[in-house]
């Protein structure tokens, strides 16, 4: 295996520029990746991690700067460019035609001519032999979107070796994994640097990068601000690297003192709009002064859960809030409602749910709240106070830029997510729901958003988590509940268990199998996709 | 009911089917592009003015369709700009490429013609004529299969046999060739296809031109094999009752000539029997003419069950950050 600087690099990049408007995404980038190595990306939100690749895969066009593929200097002004340059994208959302099958999804775009027979039979040998090669085993007659979501990557990874890629670039690939679909997936990966491809790994996670990366480049704020061996780093020091000063990693807290309970959960079940039962009946309860962590891969009924907590969506079962029930119905739910029961939310989705982007942060700041004597002067808004309120939680929060008349937008996804925060804890709810607090935000502010947490249940109040992030689920929690396909798989104490126990859980899996975990993960997987199919007619 | 009565019923089925199968199909390839199109009715009744009048001024009939055939392409070529170029609200531009052909047929109508908005009946040449198959009239003779041949199968315009030819031939570009699987695909997920390297906009494009062919056929159909020349609406909301059988055939070739075999079927029977006297009340002659519209109205109601529809449809592909 070459790893010397002798060869030429598989891909280098020499003072790429790409401004969008005033925002200026990527500043003079220069990198060189080895032929046959995994190279890792690592950067927060905005840092410019996904504009890079975008020229890399022919989407944008670099402003200033020069590719070169295999020692060539290389024009990539299309995607078909970067496919007939060697180059595959897995891309974070999957570009699949979900009522296509596998083989199908394959050739489309790679078709060898007019007529689709001679193309798929080509395309099934060929995907026999990748099969056999790669172990990248897969049924070519499937359809699509009956696949778990670990098989959809697996036909993204196919299609791009199909077009006979000798470079793949997987951006963020393990967000919607669970955590034994990922090992599988870093078994693949591994295997196809052994076949010498060249691997670029796109990620936020610290962990996958000292997992499995050979060399990892740090960008941030649109600059690449190193490139060091992985073997010579540790996660501390990518993270003040990608920060820019030194970040505490760990949440730092004492043991909770809990209370009574404040929030109690009895066989709750939702329906969607399609008539899929998302919420198959669970039981919960949160007490005074503890964190509980909901830990699951996107999708198993999570979000519906705080939905119904929240007031924006129907539900059947029972739910006891402080002792008192409250309506599940959809009648005399609603975000208003839940409020005036001590039940604050900061909503998973912050830009859609938990903020409007074109108004100013003052505004945002009175939503849901609005009615509060303080913010009233006579039948009028009495704005000056709201402004000052507002004003008054961005310095205390941290908030930067301090300023009440800024439009959402304007702030980064770190500020936005605190001003939510701050709207939320600052009106002292006895049940805070939390979801996803830490999607795009920044390392820094991630440290910050869980103090405040922290801080909120010290104070004795209850806190219910919802969070695909592991890491976050592990190190903030008192207690972890996992949900799977609509149900509660299980209750651990965080001290006591570890990531391996719970991606079992979180694959519907409560006693170790007696064979391989992944074929075990695989067909529970399988099942709940097939459940939810048959549900949908 | 005799065997004559029951063939002329299904033969007058046959034809009123027709129109609806080609603007059917043509919805279909443009659907399934995720271009969805209202304006199927404005584009026949722009080719169906188009036909009949360069047919009546050179005499021509194959100059007719191809007057109208250019007139819906060029309608669909609008429709392309706006709603693919131009990443427009699809259902406002085909609303208003309807309204327009409403207008502008008329308006020309009159301007060229003088006959208050319809144009000379056509004769001769300037129409489409029956075709008789071969041995339709020595088969004749043997009992119910020959008068079925003769009498249904046999006796139609050119464009009735190409209507019922596109069926089998929309299925197989659809489901056979590299084309129709890129069609579909820019359908359900644009992305896919643009990440593979095909261009997006130059598949909805060429499907769009296609169903603007098929709407060309369907308008000159109507007015130069259905009937002998233009008058004003003459397309009567056959593109809506198309759409209708679009959603009722779940976007797939085979169903779409189930469906338009239905609505023509009801047209059918609405003319033929104008009052139906059931014994205890008689069917109105209104009723019976409203009723394909009826029907529409409840398929679209949502009796059709689970259709699911193309789902790009309606959604102008912008390639995301």
């Amino acid at each position: 295996m070459a790893r010397t600087g002798a060869v030429s690099a598989a891909i280098e990049l020499k003072g790429i520029s790409k401004a969008f408007g005033p925002v200026q995404a990527n500043k003079d980038i220069s990198i060189r990746v080895i032929p046959g190595t995994i190279h890792g990306i690592i950067g927060e939100n905005g840092a410019g991690k996904s504009t890079l690749m975008s020229i890399l895969y022919g989407f944008y066009k670099a402003d200033k700067g020069e590719i070169f593929i295999q020692g060539h200097k290389t024009q990539i002004p299309d995607s078909q460019a970067a496919i007939a340059a060697g180059i595959g994208m897995v891309f974070q959302h999957f570009k699949l035609v979900p009522n296509f099958t596998v083989l199908e999804n394959v050739i489309l775009g790679a078709e060898d001519g007019a007529l689709l027979k001679p193309s798929i039979a080509k395309a099934r040998k060929a995907l026999t032999d990748l099969a056999e090669e790669y172990e990248l085993k897969i049924d070519p007659d499937a359809v699509v979107e009956t696949l778990s979501v670990g098989h959809q990557q697996r036909v993204e990874i196919l299609k791009a070796l199909y077009r006979q890629a000798d470079i793949l670039i997987l951006d963020e690939p393990t967000g919607v994994l669970t955590p034994a679909e990922a090992d599988q997936l870093f078994r693949i990966l591994n295997r196809l640097r052994e076949e010498g491809k060249t691997i670029i790994l796109i990620t936020h996670k610290l962990r996958e990068i000292m997992d499995i990366t050979d060399t990892v480049s740090v960008m941030r704020r649109g600059e690449m601000t190193a490139t060091v061996k992985t073997s010579e780093t540790s996660p501390d020091q990518l993270a003040e690297l990608m920060v820019g000063r030194k970040v505490l990693l760990r949440v730092d807290k004492q043991p909770a003192q809990p209370g009574a309970p404040v929030l109690k959960i009895h066989d709750l079940r939702v329906v969607d709009k399609d008539g899929v039962e998302r919420v198959k009946g669970i039981d919960l309860e949160v007490r005074a002064g503890e964190i509980l962590g909901i830990a699951g891969v996107a999708g198993n009924g999570q979000s519906e859960l705080l939905e119904v907590l929240g007031g924006f969506r129907a539900a059947t079962g029972t739910i006891e809030m402080n002792g008192q029930p409250i309506d599940l119905t959809g009648k005399h739910s609603d975000g208003q409602s839940r409020r005036a029961r001590g039940i604050a939310h900061v909503p998973e989705d912050r830009q859609r749910e938990g903020l409007i982007m074109d108004f100013h942060a003052w505004e945002n700041v009175a939503f849901g709240y609005h009615h509060d004597p303080a913010y009233q002067s006579g039948p009028l808004m009495n704005n000056a106070a709201i402004k000052a309120d507002t004003e008054r939680k961005m310095e205390k929060f941290d908030v930067r830029p301090p300023n009440p008349m800024l439009t959402a937008k304007n702030f980064s996804g770190g500020n936005q997510q605190k001003i939510v925060v701050a709207r939320e804890i600052e009106r002292n709810p006895d049940l805070l729901l939390v979801g996803q607090p830490t999607r795009g935000v920044d390392i820094g502010a991630i440290e910050f958003i869980h103090q405040q947490i922290v801080s909120l249940r010290d104070a004795g109040k209850a806190v219910l988590l919802v969070s695909v992030e592991l890491d976050e689920i592990l190190s903030l929690s008192d207690r972890v509940a996992v949900m799977f396909d609509g149900h509660v798989m299980g209750e651990r104490d965080p001290k006591q268990t570890d990531e391996k126990e719970l991606g079992l859980l979180m694959a519907g899996i409560t006693e170790m199998p007696d064979k391989p975990i992944i074929e075990a993960v695989e067909e529970q997987l399988k099942a709940k996709q097939a459940r939810e199919a048959a549900q949908h007619g | 009911m005799d065997l004559l009565t029951i063939l002329q019923v299904l033969d007058s089925t046959v034809r009123l089917a027709t129109p609806l199968l080609l603007a059917c199909l043509a919805g279909l390839f443009s659907e399934r592009a995720g271009i969805i199109d209202i304006g199927l009715e404005g584009k026949m009744l722009g080719s169906a003015f188009f036909a009949a009048a360069i047919a009546s001024l050179s005499g021509s009939v194959w100059l007719g369709l191809l007057a109208g055939i250019g007139a819906s392409l060029v309608l669909s070529a609008i429709h392309g700009l706006a709603s693919i170029t131009y990443r427009g609200n699809q259902l406002i531009s085909g609303l208003a490429i309807t309204m327009l052909a409403q207008g502008m047929t008329v308006l020309i109508a009159q301007d060229w013609f003088k006959q208050g908005g319809r144009t000379p009946s056509l004769e001769g040449g300037a129409r489409f004529e029956p075709i008789t198959l071969p041995f339709a009239e020595a088969l004749q003779g043997v009992p119910v299969l020959g008068p079925i041949y003769h009498d249904l199968i046999s006796g139609h315009t050119i464009l009735v046999y190409v209507a019922f030819i596109m069926v089998p031939v929309t299925w197989w570009v659809l489901f056979r060739t590299r084309f129709g699987l890129r069609l579909r695909a820019v359908g359900e997920n644009p992305a896919a296809v643009d990440t593979a390297g095909v261009s997006v906009v130059g598949l909805r494009f060429a499907a769009v031109m296609i169903c603007g062919v098929l709407c060309g056929l369907a308008g000159a159909y109507l007015a130069t094999g259905l009937q002998a020349g233009f008058v004003k609406e003459m397309t009567a909301g056959r593109g809506y009752i198309a759409l209708a059988a679009l959603i009722f055939a779940k976007w797939r070739p085979w169903y779409a000539l189930y469906a338009c075999l239905l609505f023509g079927l009801l047209q059918a029977v609405a003319l033929r029997y104008q009052n139906i006297d059931l014994g205890a009340f008689v069917l109105p002659v209104q009723f019976m003419d409203a009723l394909p519209y009826i029907l529409t109205v409840v398929i679209l109601a949502g009796f059709v069950g689970k259709a699911i529809p193309p789902r790009a449809g309606g959604e102008p592909y912008v390639k995301e950050r």
